[in-house]
């Protein structure tokens, strides 16, 4: 636990649907688990069990009801439940980096310029940023024709390419993977395997979710399953 | 992280019967984005009025630190030092661009204004200064000689930016800048404006009824109804996870926010 | 060739307005000398004549004149146009003052759109007929807003309208109602005198006073007092200057009126002083078309 980059500690969510007379859905109850440095948790289990919610709840996309999560920002630690806005943007920028299987596009900018972005938000230097984002595209196959194109007009698979570009060019202490290679084919899966395995090699701690057996397999060195977690839905 | 820029503290303003504005309080940091949404008639116009001093508040107080540090309360400011606060630090982008320009003065001049404003005397700085400006916001150099009541839309809410921006504000206010353009038009003056705020550090308080440009630029959002705060918080988790039932109404309402 | 003072004429008070509507047109003059370029309101009258005629220029006569008083009357630098010969024939008759022609010898001159070329001395006093006092209405119509920049002392909209002037035309291109600085403090439209003027303005010794009757304004200028033309640093105020002599007096560096001789395209160029150039052909100066 000392070390633990990320560690939840009895994390309880549920949703309360006002537009469906207040009906309230829990989806996550006494969820405790953490992750060190060097280490790929995956959480198993079957869908539709709040993995990705955790996994939001940790970077602060969604809000954490009951409990704590604390994630390690150098020598101090940081209540992503109770922090402020501030806190957790600033944590979003050195800190936590999250992969989900879409990408938000922004209108008009070129997929470079976008996995560039990220790079200067997170305090790259411009050139280092810029040839690390080629390097990132090229790494992951994505043909140099559509760099400086808008994302939009990408396939899902290619934005997907993108979106992982973008959350792993600045090498943050904690990664949080939420489907990543969803919709990739088996040569791309490779790419971001290597890629995943890279960053654990260099010291981040990665949790994740991973349908693909495989790729899961690959990364993992502990799963865990949140069946654990599971919210007793109210009578 | 230093104090925050702006203070605002239990803001109230009541028209007749209706209360425009009720008990608003918030503190924005320097390059801080802040949008507040709401149906019309929520008080989000009217917040940005009594932040601007544009209108006289009822209740409540708004503290800005200046540029030489310290935090003052505008309503303690003499006309001359508000004003000057105004044109200098602070800019206003109003969604009606005719009450932000100049319509009859050319673009160069629109944007000139504020460098006059604070002693310029040189044209051919002044000029070369707007011209740079002009194309920051994607304004033909050919167009600078040119009045705005020429320009479309979308030039005319650019050349606005344009001309707030020139004097370095560290706080701007943004009406609705972006409403009744057409799609294609407001999503490339959003993509200016997003990468001009995150450029220069801009801290800025938007105002919009339109949760899409709420995700795009903001980092923080307020939602209002009725002139009163009903839930704040950071961007995406209000909008992914909203919590108050107005609030999730807000979200359900859009296409794809 | 200064007439004979009739007596005024009977019926009417003397220079026609009557002594509480002085009194109060000269508390707002005392105002407008003790706060240099500042536009200060007053009851403007009706006069007999319409607007537009100099009626605040008339007023401000009104209330300084003396039956001592020797009065000079000039349109566009001449002293026999209509608009001259009228207001000089009005004081004639309703003050019985003393007129003349020559600058040198007035007390008071009453002038539209010129400043003398004699220099002025002190002790005279110089009443301008203003059409609209505001120099900042060109760009701002709001008076609520004037006023604000003026007590604030923001003036960056003036120079907004000089830097439209050279991106239009490559050079400031106002040529007369050029905006001043009075005394480091208020700027002042010096109404529509040619901007070749603007430096006569500028620590001149006689006192300078401006009436506008339809806008209902009175500001001044004390004698002595700096008067700058705003500028740009790399676009300094200039006067225009002209490539020729006048034609009947050959006097150089004066305010020159072009005249259109035949529908051929004859034309000359003479002194718009009237008085100047019959000065100096008195003098034995001549011109090239001086017969």
């Amino acid at each position: 636990m000392m070390d633990a980059v990320v560690s939840f500690a009895d994390v309880g969510k549920s949703f309360t649907l006002h537009l469906r007379d207040g009906a309230r859905l829990p989806v996550i109850a006494g969820a405790t688990l953490s992750v060190r440095a060097g280490e790929c948790v995956v959480l198993g289990g079957a869908s539709g069990t709040g993995k990705s919610s955790l996994l939001k709840m940790a970077y602060g996309n969604y809000r954490c009801e009951q409990g704590a999560i604390r994630i390690r920002d150098g020598g101090r630690v940081v209540d992503v439940a109770r922090a402020e806005p501030r806190e957790i943007l600033d944590l979003r920028r050195r800190v936590v980096a999250y992969v989900s299987q879409f990408l938000r596009v922004i209108p008009r900018v070129g997929a470079r310029a976008v996995v560039e972005a990220a790079g200067l938000e997170a305090g790259l230097d411009a050139g280092i940023a810029r040839t690390r984002a080629a390097e990132l595209l090229a790494r992951l196959d994505l043909p140099e024709r559509l760099w400086d194109l808008p994302p939009a007009t990408f396939s899902g698979g290619e934005q997907q390419r993108v979106n992982i570009a973008r959350g792993l060019i600045a090498e943050r202490p904690l990664l949080l993977l939420d489907e990543p290679t969803a919709s990739l084919d088996a040569r791309n899966r490779a790419a971001v395997v290597e890629l995943i395995r890279e960053r654990r090699a260099a010291g981040a701690a990665i949790l994740g979710i991973f349908h693909d057996a495989d790729v899961r397999d690959a990364v993992a060195t502990r799963i865990v399953d949140v069946a654990a977690f599971r919210a007793v839905v109210a009578a | 992280m230093s104090g925050p820029l702006l203070q605002v503290r239990g803001l109230a303003k009541r028209y007749g019967a209706r209360l425009a504005c009720d008990g608003v309080g918030f503190a924005l940091h320097p390059g801080e984005v802040l949008a507040v949404v709401g149906e019309s008639g929520s008080g989000k116009s009217t917040l940005l009025g009594l932040i601007a001093g544009e209108i006289a508040a009822d209740a409540g107080s708004v503290t800005y630190r200046m540029r030489d540090g310290v935090a003052r309360d505008l309503a303690a400011l003499g006309p001359a030092e508000r004003r000057a606060l105004m044109r200098t630090d602070w800019g206003f982008v109003r969604q009606d661009a005719t009450l932000g320009l100049r319509m009859a003065v050319s673009a160069g001049g629109n944007v000139g204004e504020r460098l006059m404003g604070v002693g310029e005397r040189h044209y051919g700085r002044i000029r070369a200064t707007a011209l740079d400006w002009l194309a920051r916001v994607e304004i033909a150099a050919d167009r600078v000689d040119e009045p705005p009541s020429r320009f479309s839309g979308g030039m005319r809410q650019r050349l606005q930016i344009a001309r707030n921006l020139v004097t370095a504000p560290r706080l701007v206010l943004m009406d609705e800048p972006t409403s009744g353009l057409d799609v294609s038009v407001q999503a490339r003056l959003l993509d200016t404006i997003r990468g001009l705020v995150a450029e220069l550090g801009l801290a800025v308080i938007i105002v919009t009824h339109d949760l899409a440009v709420a995700r795009l630029l903001s980092h923080r959002i307020l939602v209002m109804r009725g002139g009163r705060v009903i839930e704040t918080g950071l961007t995406d988790q209000v909008l992914d996870d909203p919590q108050a039932p107005y609030t999730q109404l807000l979200v359900a309402s859009v296409l794809a926010a | 060739m200064s007439a004979a003072a009739p007596l005024p004429e009977p019926g009417y008070n003397f220079a026609y307005l009557d002594e509480g509507t002085k009194r109060m047109i000269r508390r707002a003059i005392l105002k407008a000398i003790a706060i240099p370029g500042y536009q200060v309101p007053f009851a403007s009258r009706e006069m007999p004549m319409p607007y537009g005629w100099g009626t605040g220029g008339v007023q401000v006569t009104a209330a300084v004149l003396g039956r001592s008083d020797v009065l000079k009357v000039i349109d566009q630098g001449a002293d026999d146009t209509t608009n001259a010969v009228s207001i000089r024939r009005f004081f004639g008759r309703t003050a019985g003052v003393a007129t003349t022609t020559h600058t040198s010898e007035a007390t008071l001159i009453q002038t539209r759109h010129r400043i003398p070329e004699t220099p002025l001395s002190e002790g005279q006093i110089l009443v301008y007929q203003v059409p609209i006092p505001e120099p900042l209405r060109f760009l701002e119509p709001r008076e609520t807003e004037t006023r604000q920049l003026h007590a604030l002392a923001e003036y960056g909209l003036m120079h907004v309208k000089l830097y439209e002037d050279i991106a239009r035309h490559g050079h400031i291109a106002t040529t007369y109602a050029y905006p001043v600085e009075v005394a480091g403090r208020y700027v002042m439209d010096p109404s529509p005198t040619p901007k070749f003027d603007n430096p006569k303005m500028d620590g001149c010794p006689a006192l300078q006073l401006f009436g506008a009757g339809r806008e209902k304004r009175i500001y001044a200028v004390p004698p002595h007092t700096r008067v700058r033309s705003l500028d740009f640093e790399d676009h300094p105020f200039r006067i225009q200057s002209f490539d020729r002599p006048c034609a009947l007096c050959g006097a150089e560096a004066v305010y020159l009126d072009e005249v259109v001789l035949d529908d051929r395209g004859g034309r000359m160029f003479v002194c718009s002083d009237t008085d100047h150039c019959e000065g100096r052909r008195a003098e034995g100066h001549t011109g090239e078309m001086a017969e």
